[in-house]
Order: C-alpha cells, then structure tokens, then sequence
C-alpha cells in the first residue's frame, strides 16, 4: 500500500488506513534509532531541502536526522540566511530550488496554507513541517505513534487537549488524526482561546481544566505564547496557571495510568508544573525520540515510487 | 448619427416599460421608443436587430477602483473603462483611494480630464471622506462636489472615528452627496484574511467576524438617523447587515445599500486550497449570508449591485494567502454573474435586475442616467439573458485577472454597450 498524494500538506486529506500505514512503517524505523549505526541507505541519492521561514529546532532537527539516517542528502534554507530578507517571494525561492531538482521539500512557514501554495507550483514532494495554525502533520503523527506505543491503541481513548487552541496547527492536525482513528478528544482552555465552531470537527469543549481531564487517558498541554498575556486572551500567566496549569493534584482528575504529552517547547509553571513535566507518567521526551521514526516513515513512503528503495529489501527490522 | 435597436425587449424599470419595442437614437440622444419604427427612405442610420434580446438603460457600476493615478500597472482609467464598457457597463464611480488621494479638487480634476480623453464609459468619482484617507480630517467635499465628484467615501478604509463619520453625514447635506461607508470595525476586523466561523477555524486562517462589519452598519446608521445625512452601505456581505438596513429603511432612515455579484455568489467554503482570488473585504460570508443578500435584492433591502473592482497584479495575488492583498476584479463579469444567479434561477424579475444595475444606482449617486426616457442621453446596455459563456480572464480588458471566476459557465452576457449615443463595445 501506498500513500495516494505525493505531498503530505495536512492529516486532513489522509484515510485512516494511510495514518495506521505510516505508523506501522515508523515502528519498523524506530529500531535503525538504536542501532551503533544508525543508517539505512534507503533515500541515498535523494535530496531534502529544508525550508524553514519560521525558527525551528525541534522539527528542523528532527527532519534532518531522519533525513540523515536515511542517507539522504539534504540542506537547509533558513528565512534569515535566505534571499526572503531581500524581498524574494516564496514562489521565486521555490523555483530556485526546483530548479536544482531536490525530491522533497520541507517546509515550515508561519502563514497557513503556504505549503499548499507551493505544492501548486513545484514538482517536488512538499511536506509540511507546519503552517501557521493550520496544520502540523507529522507533529500529529509522533503524537499518535507515542499513544499507540503507551497504550496499545488509539480507538476509544480519551484525549483531553489544554492551551491556547486557536493558534495551534498541533491542535488541528491531531483533532484530524485522533477523530479519524476512533478516539474521544475534548478541547480545554478559556473562551477567548478557543476557535469558533470547532465542535463541528466532532470534539467537545471544556471552559473548566476539571472537567477537561475527567477521565482522561492522554493529556495533552499546549505551550502558552508569554506575547497573548495581556493581549486580550488572558490577564496574566498566573491566572492562567491557576485557570489551566497542570499541577500534579489535577493529574489525579484524570485516569490513573494517563500519560501526559507536550509538543514543545515546554514553559514550566505557565501551562505545566516541574513535577508533572518530569514525572513518571510523562512522554514529552519520547515523543521527540518517535519524531524521527515518523519522519524516517513519511519521507520513506513519500519515495515510494523510487526503483532503488525495494520496501522488501530496504525496510529494516523485518 | 442615428442607430436604431430594432425588436428588442425593452426593460426599462424607470418608465415602467417592458415590452418590445424599437429604440430609435439621434443625436446622443434617445429619439423615441415605439413599436415598428420604419428605417428612414434615407438609410441614414445603422440598424440592428435585436430579436430575442434585452435592450436596458446603460449599466452603472457605482463602485470600482480604477487605480488611476498611482498604481496603473494595476488599473488605468483607459483600462478600466475599456472592462466596463465590455462588462455592458455605461457609467462606473471610481473611488478615492488612489494615490494621490482623490481629497482635493486637482485629483478630481485629473480623474475626469483622464476619463474624457481615454475612457469609452462615463467616469465619476467619488472623493474621500477624510484628507489622505486618514480618517482624522474632513477633506474639502465642497469643492470635491463641485468639480464633479458624486458621492464621497474613504471606501477601502472604514471611518474609524464616530465622530468624523457623523461630521461627514451632517456636512455631506449642504451637498446633496451620499456618504458611502465601508463599514468595519477595525478593532473588531483585527487583521482577519477571511470570515470567522468553521471555515477559519479548519484552515487555521485569521477570522474576521461578521460583527465586524454589523456594528459599523448600525452606527452608521444611527448616525444617518440622528443627522438627517444620506448613507449608502457598501458591499453589504452578512445576514446581520441585510436586516438592519432593512428595519432602517422601514424606521425612515435615508439608508441606501449595495451588493457584489461575488457575495451573491461565493461562500467562504472557496476558501479551501487558499487561493488569494477568493480574497477581498469584506470576506466571503456563510451560506446564510449569501441567501440573506439574495433575498435583500429581492424584497428591496439591498438597493443596487456593485462590483467592487479591485484589480490587483498578478505578483501580488501569487504570493502566501496572508500577503495577497484584499480585493478582486469584477467589471467584466458582474452583469453575467446577476443574470446567472439571480434571473436564470428566477429569484428576480428582469425589471428588478435591471433596476439593481441602472435606476437604482442612478438614483443613489443623483445621475440622469439609468432611464432610457426620450431625450435622456443615449446610454443603453443590450444583453442576452440566455447565452452561455466561459468566464475567460485571459480576455479580459482589465488590466488585472484577479478574478474567482475563472473557467465558471454563465447564462447570459451582455452584448452591447452604448455610451451617449456611441457604440463603445459590442459583441454580436
């Protein structure tokens, strides 16, 4: 099986069968991770090039040791090192590297819908590494491998998502992933942070961290930009923490074995306390590990057609 | 000169007219409308045969950007003109914010010298409201007036200020000139790209509420209530806004109000794929609104049909959906887009959708136009309510393509246009 578009712009577009296909394809990547020598030769010869127009480290990072350790050749372009401060559009940086042929193109960009503009002109496979508040596909897909792998499955679990909904691309995406595969997702923060009519994406809505987590089997919290304290969204950090900060008492609210994600980067004692974001129950840390297995899988299926990656020969672990 | 339009259906809602009739034209002006008008022994007049189609009193536009002076790689007055009048438009206001500003009498002056030499339709401009569109001082709307200026409007910009707005309804009096608002909250508007609601929420893109735009009508309404000024609202886009003006028509208020063919049209759901062309101000609303300004155009609470030409280059528009400047272009498919959405479907009569697009802006800007009365300037729109066209930018006279229309299936075009007695375009 393989995927159907030879981008991935988004979780929205993909059927279920694709999502549990790519995290299937990952757990047969996480295995290169920990090996004396991480590396396959499945995408040498192949060129990434990252194109991040919004800082990044962790998903940079990530994409280029998945990337690396698929023996790919790959290269960055960074909006502050790149022509973009000199007033090139993003369609003529996009052409200009088309133009050196690359087969994938990574990008993170801080307006949504901007892989999808580039997906229109350029013959390269787009991946999207996240647009403005839109998406954040394989954010979404380390999140659910890292479920998967805690708890075994995805379908019938309760996941309660908390922070500032409105701007978050992490949001949406795993709305998409999680609803797709069967699991309960209620939506946590305060009003001015919640976009309209989400509900019709078929989740609920809690104003109160308390009933948010009632029950709840994953715990997912959002990092807080400190630049909407005072902006209208919420008075001050300290209300906010004492509104929706997840303390180790609320943890109790949900079910005794709930583990707790955070996409990063953390804020301690803004949306999480120490105690929580270190304890036991946390997996902050082995979803960035399940980062590159997930990204080793998307860039892998992506390649598909490619006569030099023989999927019976080159997928490790089997 | 003469030219006579020979067994075409006449619509004439300013007479009450609607039969077929022949339109003899003399001099400019219109001669006489009868049934069999013989060609003179003579022959001294063209003759067409209009058999099957609708002969109507010319077109008016009374909202465009013709970007003219300060950005004619966008638009020229020429250009412009040159889309109306193949757009089946006679007539077209231009608003004033171009650069520089139309706030003072030069710019006027330049606009109608322009459109004289170079436009093929009848140009009138409108003046801004405040000076450089700035929303702090009045500009000189007396002399705007007087130099031909025919309505005034900060139109791409709201009047942000209470106060200005309610000096320019009380001041705008002395003159006789409506006062048109884009009306927006700005605070409310806090840089939203598209309507607020499902849409933004799934595409992640800034909201822009259609209370936005419902609290500006209602102070500009109230103000037109307390001054006694004449307001027309601009490019009316949500159900909340069709029904105040309503009820303040019904209160008494001098309250008039307009719609674009892309709101009757389109709904926000055209924004799945981001493409900028189906970017502009006020957005792209609900299914609810676009029925509410369906139903307004008919019942009469939404007065007349304006385009809201907004051309925009292409390098512009060919950029991320958040950098794509507001605005599309409409003049060459706005008569198409009413006669497909709202005569083909049979929610108008083609005596109202006539009137949308000729009496009742003639009436709202005070033009002679907009009639086809014997002796009234010879500005006639001749149509076909039933052929199909493709929407093609590639052929559009504009000098911008920024349209959501392209490749679209349309029943009806029209096919003639007459400005003062002369054939300006004319595609049969």
């Amino acid at each position: 099986m393989r995927l159907k578009s030879r981008h991935l712009l988004g979780i929205e577009s993909l059927t279920p069968e694709e999502i549990v296909l790519i995290l299937d394809t990952a757990e047969s990547f996480e295995e290169i991770s920990r090996r004396e020598i991480k590396k396959v030769p499945t995408l040498r010869g192949r060129t990434v090039v990252n194109l991040f127009m919004e800082p990044s480290t962790r998903t940079r990072t990530s994409f280029e040791l998945a990337e690396k350790r698929l023996s790919a050749d790959s290269l960055n372009f960074s909006a502050s090192a790149s022509s973009l401060v000199k007033g090139e559009t993003l369609i003529d940086t996009a052409r200009n590297i088309e133009a050196m042929a690359p087969d994938f193109i990574v990008m993170r960009h801080q307006m949504s819908g901007a892989p999808h503009f580039l997906a229109r002109y350029c013959r390269s496979s787009i991946i999207n590494a996240g647009d403005g508040s839109h998406e954040h596909p394989t954010q979404a897909l380390l999140d659910a491998y890292t479920i998967r792998q805690k708890k075994k499955r995805i379908d019938g679990l309760r996941v309660a998502i908390v922070g500032d909904i409105l701007h978050s691309r992490v949001v949406r995406s795993n709305v998409f992933l999680l609803r797709k595969l069967g699991a309960d997702v209620v939506l946590g923060g305060p009003p001015t942070l919640m976009p309209l009519e989400i509900e019709r994406l078929g989740v609920t809505v809690s104003h109160r961290m308390e009933e948010a987590l009632d029950g709840a089997d994953v715990i997912m919290m959002l990092r807080i930009q400190m630049e909407r304290q005072g902006a209208g969204y919420f008075p001050s950090v300290r209300e906010y923490y004492n509104l929706f900060g997840l303390t180790e008492e609320r943890v109790r609210l949900a079910k005794d074995d709930a583990i707790i994600m955070h996409p990063g980067p953390i804020n301690r004692g803004v949306e999480i306390e120490s105690k929580v974001a270190d304890g036991a129950y946390s997996v902050i840390l082995d979803q960035v590990t399940n980062g590159v297995a997930v990204r080793m899988a998307v860039l892998y299926l992506l390649a598909g057609e490619a006569e030099d990656a023989d999927p019976s020969e080159e997928r490790p672990g089997r | 000169m003469r030219i006579l339009l020979k067994n075409g259906r006449v619509v004439d809602p300013s007479r009450g007219v609607d039969e077929t009739l022949d339109v003899l034209i003399e001099d400019g002006k219109i001669s006489k409308l009868e049934a069999d008008i013989p060609k003179t022994k003579s022959g001294g007049e063209t003759t067409y045969d209009l058999a099957g189609l609708i002969v109507a009193p010319g077109f008016i536009d009374m909202h465009v950007h013709l970007r003219e002076p300060g950005r004619e790689d966008k638009e020229t007055i020429e250009s412009g003109g040159r889309a109306a009048a193949a757009g089946g438009f006679t007539s077209v206001a231009c608003m004033a914010n171009t650069t520089p500003v139309n706030d003072n009498q030069s710019v006027t002056d330049f606009i109608l010298t322009q459109a004289r030499a170079k436009s093929p339709v009848r140009v009138y401009p409108v003046g801004a409201v405040s000076k450089g569109l700035l929303g702090e001082q009045l500009s000189e709307i007396g002399e705007l007036v007087r130099r031909g200026a025919v309505a005034i409007s900060d139109d791409g910009a709201p009047v942000a200020s209470g106060f200005l707005m309610r000096k320019a309804l009380e001041y705008s009096r002395m003159f006789g000139v409506p006062v048109i608002s884009h009306a927006e909250d700005p605070s409310l508007a806090d840089g939203g790209v598209m309507n607020e609601g499902y849409f933004s929420t799934l595409l992640g893109l800034k909201g822009l509420h259609a209370a936005a735009e419902e609290v500006m009508v209602y102070r500009d309404i109230r103000l037109a209530e307390v001054t006694g000024g004449r307001l027309h609202i601009a490019h009316l886009s949500t159900a909340g806004s069709v029904e105040l003006v309503r009820t303040a028509k019904a209160r008494g208020v001098k309250v008039t109000a307009e719609a674009t063919p892309h709101h009757f049209t389109l709904t926000e759901e055209a924004l799945v794929g981001y493409d900028t062309n189906m970017k502009m101000k006020p957005p792209l609303r609900r299914a609810e609104d676009r029925d509410a300004i369906l139903q307004g155009l008919k019942d009469g609470a939404i007065d007349a049909v304006a385009s809201d030409h907004a051309p925009h280059c292409q390098e512009e528009k060919e950029v991320e959906y958040d950098t794509a400047p507001f605005g599309v272009v409409g003049l060459e498919t706005s008569v198409s887009l009413g006669l497909d959405r709202l005569v083909a479907t049979s929610l108008l009569s083609l005596s109202r959708f006539v009137e949308l697009y000729s009496a009742a802006p003639a009436r709202i800007l005070g033009l002679k136009s907009g009639t086809l009365a014997p002796g009234c300037d010879a500005d006639v729109t001749v149509f076909s309510a039933k052929k199909e066209i493709v929407v093609d930018p590639s052929h559009f006279r504009s000098r911008s393509r920024n349209t959501p229309f392209g490749g679209m299936k349309l029943r009806g075009a029209p096919l003639m246009t007459i400005v003062g007695g002369e054939i300006v375009h004319a595609a049969m």
